[in-house]
């Protein structure tokens, strides 16, 4: 029995003109991420793609696995491929649905029928279908209102397809045609949400990492290169820009006011993941930063720090609270390597009382006094790129 | 005198990549993976990319891998774990009768501290009997441990339809499988089959002994056996044995299931056409077992005689399990054979480095043997 996996699009459908470009993104994406699993022949028609595995070691669950993280995807399911005949299509019904059937102790047939060639209604293919079931599994009863399982035939196209229950996806759009953006990562819990959240929303990400060796462990660039290659399995390959902090972090605390420090700190970063979106074409800044989580995310520090930035900036979870964040980083598997206890930029160099209404003026003051602009040339001349794949 | 190894299910050789690397990680990289400085963060990697193999050849992510001292100390941790963490939502527990002694053992403790402790029955196969299965089932349930291939036979259980029972019949209960004697040996997909808990072991499969594996489902707690340290999400604490894990990761990366299993099918029907032949054989496991083991008796002559025997013509097997040296196989006894089958069971197993003269020296001596022993 051959067996494949049928994949309905997201919201990408509404798209008018533009919908082949993403289309074809997507089944490149498909593409990308089930590299390593086999052969496989792709094709879309009526807004389904077909994903016909080629070799014979292919594992089916591993390909969902693949498919249930790429974004653009509403559902997706394993279906048994028949002949457009009915006699087919009870054979295979009887045999393909058994394993799914055992333990149910309810089920119905569902048919669509968008080859109207087939000579059989969608209600009669029901029907023989659900009876031959009821043959071969006579512990099952009929249950059209909540069944246990339901058992789907498709007459389309290429053939009939028969499949018990669909799979959710990860639903959003096609990574890559919301164009590339820039995700400032430090190993918290937030930003590699954050960076999720907008992949989502099709964007293709590049990020930018700050370390201040020796206050910085390589432990907590290695934590981070995880958290990132764990987002890649949703958001595609991404190119990492480690950037050392040391110097401006030394001259913020030899020359600047403690209580500025947070600020100065954060602006220093907009800065410089600015000039990395400039010279990598992306479009626009992504930060976890969620409204008066902490100091420097008080809507007077978010303006400071605004202010530094030259794109706009993307801050999926200003309106959450810390435990709804928490849960979608459970969900997407950061989490657990989030909470790894390493020092980054942001925890070393802490003032006691940092400033929770800073005003801009002051700040850029500050800077000028202390000459941060000039150390910030140096430090993005010293950054290192690494490409994080999953 | 030529060596004829034909105990594989109680070790195997170590292979050279296994051993190469474990030089390497105690003479080379040999910090602690847990240090801060870079000579951690190297022991570290290799700790991690060993993991992350063995995650693979499992089918889940790295991160509900564990690392053990071996078989012994992963089934421990499974069966006491699960127990200790469970014991608020029931005390059923329920072993089947031919599991291993490191989970048949703690099983028996842990009805020595109060828990409902019973042995599934199994069929004259050695498999588990289903229905004597459902009948024990509760929703008091809290841990159910079926083996993936018995050590001593190798019959294969239906793993997968045990989960599906255990997790319908009792939604509290985890399910455990020692998967020591199928590991490499047959594709097992734990996430898939809906195993909560999986043991695997380096040195069946050629890695080195002292370093094992346990599959811990992510989203399922189990209270660790060791306290200490942070390592390993305090499930298992204690500086990782990082020449042995590395080591374990170079022989999981090696084995190659298809070719590797496709070889041993048929030296394994090679050897069972000859054992056929003989006089005075008869063969124990069931014909769809894994062609790793076989299971005979020679009626009429003690086990060990017959090891010993086979052993001065330089051909090495087990009167049944090692781990049970001189007693009584209670495996080959819950599948109901006679007791003159029993004393005189004997364990042939393979691994990829044997070959059809290996087999011809086995069956050689067990002809002489068959001959000459039984007449005294």
């Amino acid at each position: 029995m051959k067996e494949i996996v049928l994949i309905k699009l997201g919201e990408m459908v509404l798209k008018g003109l533009n919908r082949r470009t993403f289309e074809d993104v997507l089944i490149k994406n498909i593409k990308y991420r089930l590299r390593g699993l086999g052969r496989f022949e792709i094709k879309i028609a009526q807004s389904t793609i077909y994903i016909d595995p080629l070799s014979e070691d292919t594992d089916l669950d591993d390909v969902c696995e693949r498919i249930g993280e790429v974004f653009g995807i509403v559902s997706f399911s394993r279906a048994c491929v028949c002949e457009k005949d009915l006699d087919d299509i009870l054979d295979k019904a009887a045999l393909y649905c058994k394993e799914y059937l055992e333990d149910a102790s309810t089920f119905k047939v569902e048919s669509k029928r968008s080859d109207k060639r087939f000579p059989y209604k969608s209600p009669e293919i029901s029907a023989q279908v659900g009876g031959r079931l009821l043959s071969t599994c006579p512990h099952l009863k009929v249950d059209v209102k909540e069944p246990e399982v339901t058992v789907t035939v498709e007459v389309r196209d290429f053939g009939a397809y028969i499949r018990c229950g669909a799979i959710r996806g990860q639903g959003g759009m096609p990574v890559g045609t919301s164009g590339l953006a820039t995700v400032l990562i430090s190993g918290g819990i937030d930003s590699p949400v954050a960076a999720y959240m907008m992949a989502k929303r099709g964007l293709k990400l590049n990020a930018v990492h700050f370390e201040s060796p020796p206050y910085t462990s390589e432990r907590a660039r290695i934590k981070v290169e995880k958290l990132l290659r764990q987002v890649s399995r949703y958001a595609g390959s991404i190119e990492m820009h480690t950037v050392p902090l040391t110097k401006v972090q030394e001259t913020m605390r030899d020359r600047c006011p403690e209580e500025l420090f947070t600020i100065l700190l954060r602006r220093v970063m907009m800065k410089i993941a600015s000039r990395v979106a400039e010279e990598t074409k992306s479009g626009a800044l992504i930060t976890g930063e969620s409204l008066g989580q902490v100091a420097s995310q008080t809507m007077y520090a978010l303006n400071c720090t605004n202010a530094a930035a030259d794109k706009i900036v993307f801050r999926p979870l200003i309106g959450m609270d810390k435990q709804e964040i928490i849960n979608i980083s459970r969900r997407i598997g950061t989490f657990e390597t989030s909470i790894e206890p390493y020092e980054d930029c942001c925890t070393i160099f802490t003032p006691k009382h940092p400033r929770t209404k800073p005003i801009l003026r002051f700040v850029e003051q500050a800077e000028r006094e202390a000459g941060l602009d000039e150390l910030i040339e140096e430090a993005i001349a010293n950054t290192t790129v690494k490409t994080i794949d999953f | 005198m030529e060596t004829h190894y034909l105990d594989n299910s109680a070790t195997t050789a170590v292979c050279k990549a296994a051993a190469d690397k474990a030089l390497y990680m105690m003479t080379d990289n040999y910090g602690n993976p847990s240090s801060l400085h870079k000579m951690g963060i190297r022991a570290e990697e290799e700790v991690e990319k060993a993991r992350e193999i063995i995650a693979g050849t499992l089918s889940v992510d790295s991160r509900e891998i564990i690392f053990t001292s071996g078989g012994t100390e992963a089934n421990n941790t499974a069966v006491f774990g699960a127990a200790q963490a469970l014991r608020r939502r029931g005390d059923r527990v329920i072993v089947s009768a031919v599991e291993h002694p490191s989970v048949h053992e703690s099983a028996k403790r842990l009805s020595e501290l109060g828990f409902d402790v019973h042995y599934a029955p199994v069929d004259k196969d050695g498999a588990v009997d289903i229905e004597a299965l459902k009948a024990l089932l509760n929703n008091k349930t809290i841990l159910v441990s079926v083996m993936a291939v018995n050590n001593e036979t190798g019959t294969i259980q239906p793993i997968e339809r045990v989960s599906k029972l255990v997790h319908k019949l009792s939604p509290e209960a985890l399910f455990h499988c020692d998967a020591v004697q199928a590991y490499c040996k047959t594709p097992l997909k734990p996430q898939k089959y809906g195993v909560d808990l999986m043991t695997v072991s380096a040195h069946k499969i050629h890695g080195a002994k002292g370093a094992g594996a346990l599959y811990i489902r992510s989203g399922a707690r189990i209270s660790p056996l060791l306290y200490g340290g942070e390592q390993q999400k305090k499930l298992r604490p204690g500086t990782e044995s990082s020449p042995l894990i590395a080591a374990f990761g170079a022989a999981a990366a090696e084995a190659d299931i298809q070719a590797d299993s496709g070889y041993i099918r048929e030296l394994s029907s090679y050897a069972l056409g000859l054992l056929r032949q003989t006089d005075g054989i008869s063969i124990n496991s069931p014909e769809d077992a894994l062609p790793y083991i076989i299971n005979i008796s020679a009626e009429g002559i003690r086990s060990e005689t017959m090891l010993h025997h086979l052993e001065s013509a330089g051909v090495y097997i087990s009167s049944s399990s090692a781990c049970a040296k001189g007693k009584r196989s209670y495996v080959l006894e819950a599948m109901g054979l006679s007791d003159s089958r029993i004393d005189s069971s004997l364990r042939i197993s393979f691994s990829k480095y044997n070959t059809k003269e290996d087999i011809d020296a086995l069956t050689a001596g067990l002809r002489t043997g068959i001959a000459t022993l039984q007449r005294r």
